[in-house]
């Protein structure tokens, strides 16, 4: 276990020694500071939309971390796509591969590595709306949710872009590939409307879906599952996928 | 011939095979490694040379076949096989992101060294392969050679019993790849090397014994004999004498005249006619102008082996 956090170190220090990181930290931090500020000023000018919502909290919370959704839906696999196709392309995979480690822990530790990115952004969601809190209450725990699903969801993001990663040599078609993938599996929802069998299984697996509750401050441990599941099946996928390189 | 310092087999493959699909990159091969040991393995290009290193580096999984490292079961306990191994890819990898002192602490802690000995490891392994200077660059930006050299680093940083080298002069210029050769040798008193070129005489500067694969079977192993006999003198003489009086000298059995001028003296049974000749050249006024043992390079045995299967598979097919 100890070589998942050697490496988790060393792929979070690569993370962000890359400008890539840090490029797509400033880019969302601005689109959604702008989002924000939008949202304040629109706040600020009706007061009276006040009275629709319970509060700032699910008025400009909800609205920012519904926003943040697309937003990491779209950079989500940029930050996977390197993870393992250019350690392939460059042969840097050999070094974990002849290393005395798992397979498992090669995965497991390059995907904490992620992990670590994601509580940055994380940080950086949640510093927007607390910013407020020296003038107005907020409510907390409902904010907490919102992050957790955000959180959860970028889990899911991480561990689909992992796999695509792990496919190719190709960090650019792992990038394109992996859009597409989060796209459709969030995309499953429109299914579930039309009138065929089984619709409520395909709205269950929309990424999406379950998402909503949280957002809305309904912690709900399925919701909280469906991500965590959705996350272990593609990290056991990855590792099925270089045992079949090995062999 | 017995190795000097045969001690304990730390490499022991049984039987390897490797297929990619209908190919067949490696066939049968059976290979081990003794103690203090450097065993080149030549071949042409596509002869399975790096098939065969990254199996044993726990790689590639062998199609059929059992690799042992110092005793154990590379397939049964990779992990504790994998701690007895130090690898150089043909490709070093490297992180060209990070600098020399923040990959080697990486590669410390991946192999397993504990935190309080990964510092001493590190200045250790950067003083073996001259890294000192650039300790502080991003490997991005140092030369091949450099990167060469952190790669090798990386394999010897955990004192690994064996140091698997795949191709590792190549690219460098000849002033490196004689510091490397040197690093080589140094290796291996202490460490076991196996090491894969296509350059001769490097094969034969550095390694105690060769193996040379073609067409991904083994098709020769032995030691290196770096004072090997000979069987023939090759002599040139400003006024040769009659080849009777030639062949009357001491150990020469046989004259056979060369284009040139030449002449190709053969020796009879082992013996050395060398200082015969020079003696008589010189008391009878023969002109002695050039006087030479010719001895089979590897680089003789090497094309005879590879042309000949070569020509076989031609007719064959």
């Amino acid at each position: 276990m100890k070589n998942v956090w050697v490496i988790a170190r060393n792929e979070l220090r690569r993370i962000f020694v890359s400008p890539l990181a840090w490029s797509v930290l400033a880019v969302v931090q601005l689109i959604l500071g702008f989002v924000f500020i939008n949202l304040l000023i629109d706040y600020a000018r009706n007061a009276e939309l006040g009275g629709q919502f319970s509060g700032v909290a699910e008025y400009i919370g909800g609205a920012l971390y519904g926003f943040a959704t697309i937003i990491l839906l779209l950079v989500m696999p940029l930050m996977t796509m390197r993870l393992f196709s250019e350690e392939r392309r460059s042969g840097s995979l050999t070094l974990l591969l002849s290393a005395p480690t798992s397979l498992i822990e090669i995965v497991l530790g390059k995907f904490l590595g992620l992990v670590g990115f994601m509580l940055a952004l994380i940080v950086l969601l949640a510093a927007m709306p607390l910013s407020l809190l020296p003038g107005t209450g907020l409510d907390l725990g409902r904010i907490a949710a919102g992050l957790l699903g955000l959180f959860l969801m970028m889990l899911a993001f991480g561990a689909a872009g992992l796999f695509v990663s792990s496919l190719t040599r190709e960090p650019t078609l792992a990038a394109v590939v992996g859009f597409g993938l989060l796209l459709l599996v969030w995309l499953i929802q429109i299914v579930s409307y039309q009138d065929i069998p089984f619709a409520e299984v395909f709205g269950y697996l929309s990424l999406i879906g379950h998402y909503d509750d949280l957002s809305r401050g309904l912690f709900d441990t399925s919701d909280v599952a469906y991500y965590l599941l959705f996350t272990a099946f593609f990290l056991w996928l990855t590792v099925q996928r270089l045992d079949l390189e090995r062999n | 011939m017995e190795d000097p310092h045969s001690g304990q087999t730390l490499i022991e493959a049984r039987g390897l095979s490797r297929r990619y699909g209908p190919l067949t990159a490696v066939s049968d091969l059976n290979l081990s490694l003794r103690q203090g040991e450097i065993l080149g393995l030549l071949g042409p290009n596509g002869a399975g040379k790096s098939t065969t290193l990254k199996m044993l580096a726990g790689c590639l999984a062998p199609s059929t076949g059992e690799i042992r490292i110092n005793g154990v079961s590379l397939r049964e306990n990779p992990k504790a096989a994998k701690r007895q191994l130090g690898y150089l890819p043909e490709q070093p990898p490297l992180y060209p992101e990070l600098s020399v002192n923040e990959y080697l602490h990486f590669c410390a802690g991946l192999h397993g060294i504990a935190r309080a000995n990964r510092a001493s490891a590190v200045a250790q392994a950067k003083n073996a392969c001259a890294l000192n200077e650039v300790a502080q660059r991003n490997i991005g930006n140092l030369s091949k050679g450099y990167q060469q050299r952190v790669g090798l680093a990386q394999a010897i940083l955990h004192r690994p019993p064996v140091v698997i080298l795949d191709e590792p002069t190549i690219g460098l210029d000849p002033i490196q790849i004689r510091e490397i050769r040197a690093l080589i040798a140094e290796l291996g008193k202490s460490h076991s090397v196996i090491l894969s070129s296509h350059i001769l005489p490097e094969i034969q500067a550095v390694c105690g014994r060769v193996m040379i694969l073609n067409g991904g079977r083994m098709v020769y192993n032995e030691p290196v004999a770096h004072e090997s006999h000979f069987t023939s003198v090759a002599v040139q003489l400003r006024r040769p004498p009659a080849a009777s009086a030639l062949e009357n000298l001491a150990g020469v059995a046989r004259v056979e005249p060369l284009a040139g001028g030449r002449l190709r003296l053969h020796c009879a049974d082992r013996a050395d006619p060398r200082e015969a000749i020079a003696e008589a050249a010189s008391r009878q006024d023969w002109g002695l102008l050039e006087l030479h043992a010719e001895r089979k390079t590897l680089e003789d045995i090497f094309v005879e082996l590879t042309a000949g299967l070569a020509e076989e598979r031609r007719e064959a097919a």
